[in-house]
């Protein structure tokens, strides 16, 4: 697993792809940085992670693309698969490289939090009063976005052992995102209570949601990570399945 | 040591593998023969376990691959029909991946030096293998295979892109190998199996049609009481005299080979040896014998015969009812 992690981890870097990504990651969140916090003087950065979390139901996908799909055009797979080791091992050492690379981008995301609360409390010390960043709602943001990122990359890496191509991987992945993640709209539709009850228990966005408005619920931390596995899991019976065709 | 029983593969309706048994002992290298889509990598695959069977079984020193693969992947080294190389890594990056995915205990400098100076990649360990040629790209492919020194050495046609210098250097470093490991290795290349192999497999439509050693395949194909006559004289008076002798039964008329020669092959009753009669008769009238040879078939006929029924590879009857 680790073997296969650090491979998958270096592999980002010896292409365009990881420096893409990250590019990609800070140039948007210090977009919406400016837009939501800087030109408006605020020090709520709700506003930048519920942005982020759009960037990244496309940009995750990029970043996934090719984990299982290009072991499997370049026939890698015949290494990786006839090596002692599980799939469990495998399937979980290419999430956690990717997930690495995740949580290098969102870090840029706390050297912001760092560079407001710093603003905040010089403005608080010259003006005499007591310094109001919130850094709970940082830290729940930070924890939600990166629950949200192990679910993109998950189901990212699903779609990716369907295929062999890497932009059918990309393009699956954004639309599977896209389901579900926005599915909760059609809660508005929906006129029986417990139908409607049912589609936002299992919206991510809404889930998402909670976290930005600083809403740290144990409850959503487990529903995220049982879609990480679920995904991860239906990965490995992809992966199982094809020896058997 | 690998036992395959009853191995079955499906692939929808289409049976790739049909019930096909084998043994390779240890210290043996065993040749895998096919023609094109008969099951040859199908079966590699699986032995590997990047397949599953549909029945039967393959055992690897005694464990089977689908009850606990991991365990049973650990005694193989496989070197694919396309070596599986990650094209973004320098060679020795590669291997030292290698290392780490097969959990190898050898001290990893020496091993990994010694497995580059066996397939002779010393030069360009610390090149992309993007960038490097063929022959290249499947030594390192072949060195992937050696990486935790397996007992079990699957390849699959090692030889392929390698000019004739290499493919020699390669074929003695196979034979090495086999003294102290388990060697399967397929190959289109008859001659290189017969020059590799201690024994033959041949596998047609998925099919095992052949399992015994070079030299017995070739014997008991062909024989002694088979032979081919070049003669000068009257074809028809000499197939005649031919037809004769006491132990003959049959006698056929090959070709012309010029104006007054003609070659026969000559099918004599099993065990018979009618060569010196074959001799009298013919300096009796004069007729000289101008070539006698036993119909002994080099591998590549043998090879038609198996998966064609087809002796001579062209004639009709040319005595391939055995």
């Amino acid at each position: 697993m680790i073997a296969i992690m650090k491979r998958e981890f270096a592999s980002y870097f010896t292409s365009p792809l990881g420096y893409v990504f990250l590019a990609v990651f800070y140039g948007f969140s210090g977009l919406f940085l400016w837009m939501l916090c800087f030109s408006t003087g605020s020090a709520d950065m709700s506003g930048t992670f519920l942005w982020m979390f759009f960037i990244m139901m496309i940009l995750i996908p990029v970043l996934t693309m090719r984990t299982m799909a290009d072991d499997k055009r370049l026939k890698t797979d015949q290494l990786t698969l006839t090596s002692p080791i599980s799939l469990f091992g495998l399937v979980t050492g290419k999430f956690l490289a990717a997930f690495f690379i995740f949580l290098i981008g969102v870090a840029v995301l706390l050297v912001y939090a760092l560079f407001i609360a710093g603003a905040v409390s010089s403005t608080a010390a010259a003006s005499g009063v007591e310094s109001t960043f919130g850094w709970a709602s940082v830290f729940g943001n930070l924890v939600g976005i990166s629950l949200v990122g192990a679910v993109f990359i998950s189901v990212g890496i699903f779609i990716s052992s369907l295929t062999e191509n890497q932009m059918i991987a990309a393009i699956g992945s954004i639309g599977a995102n896209i389901v579900i993640c926005l599915f909760d709209i059609l809660a508005n539709y929906v006129t029986i209570d417990w139908l409607q009850e049912l589609i936002l228990s299992l919206s991510v966005f809404y889930k998402y949601q909670e976290f930005t408005y600083g809403i740290f619920s144990l409850k959503n931390v487990v529903f995220f990570l049982s879609l990480v596995v679920v995904f991860n899991f239906l990965t490995m019976r992809v992966l199982e399945r094809r020896r058997w065709s | 040591m690998i036992e395959v029983k009853n191995l079955c593969k499906s692939y929808g309706s289409k049976l790739a593998v049909d019930n096909i048994s084998f043994t390779a002992n240890e210290s043996e290298i065993l040749g895998f023969l096919g023609p094109n889509g008969a099951g040859k990598s199908t079966t590699m695959n699986i032995l590997t376990g990047y397949l599953s069977s549909t029945s039967g079984q393959a055992l690897i020193n005694g464990i089977d691959i689908l009850e606990d693969p991991v365990a049973a992947k650990k005694d193989i080294g496989y070197l694919p029909e396309l070596p599986p190389l990650y094209l973004d890594m320098t060679v020795m990056e590669y291997l030292n991946f290698v290392y780490d995915l097969k959990k190898c205990k050898l001290p990893r400098r020496s091993h990994l030096a010694e497995i580059c100076g066996l397939v002779k990649i010393t030069d360009v360990s610390k090149r992309v293998i993007r960038n490097l040629s063929k022959g290249y790209k499947q030594r390192v492919g072949l060195a992937q295979a050696l990486v935790g020194n397996p007992k079990v050495l699957i390849l699959d046609e090692p030889t392929v892109g390698l000019d004739p210098k290499q493919i020699i250097e390669i074929r003695t470093l196979i034979k090495k190998l086999g003294k102290n490991h388990t060697v399967i290795l397929s190959s289109h290349i008859l001659s290189e199996v017969q020059a590799v192999c201690d024994r033959i497999v041949v596998i047609d439509k998925g099919k095992l049609v052949a399992n015994d050693t070079t030299e017995n395949l070739s014997h008991n194909l062909s024989a002694d009481h088979k032979l081919t006559v070049q003669i000068e004289g009257p074809s028809k008076e000499v197939k005649t005299l031919l037809e004769n002798i006491p132990d003959m039964v049959e006698v056929h008329i090959n070709r012309q080979v010029d104006k007054t020669v003609t070659e026969y092959s000559l099918n004599a009753r099993e065990g018979a040896d009618v060569r010196r009669e074959v001799f009298k008769r013919m300096a009796e009238r004069s007729y000289p014998i101008l070539l006698m040879r036993s119909s002994e078939l080099t591998l590549e006929e043998i090879f038609l015969k198996l998966t064609t029924g087809d002796f001579y590879g062209n004639t009709e009857n040319g005595g391939a009812d055995k």
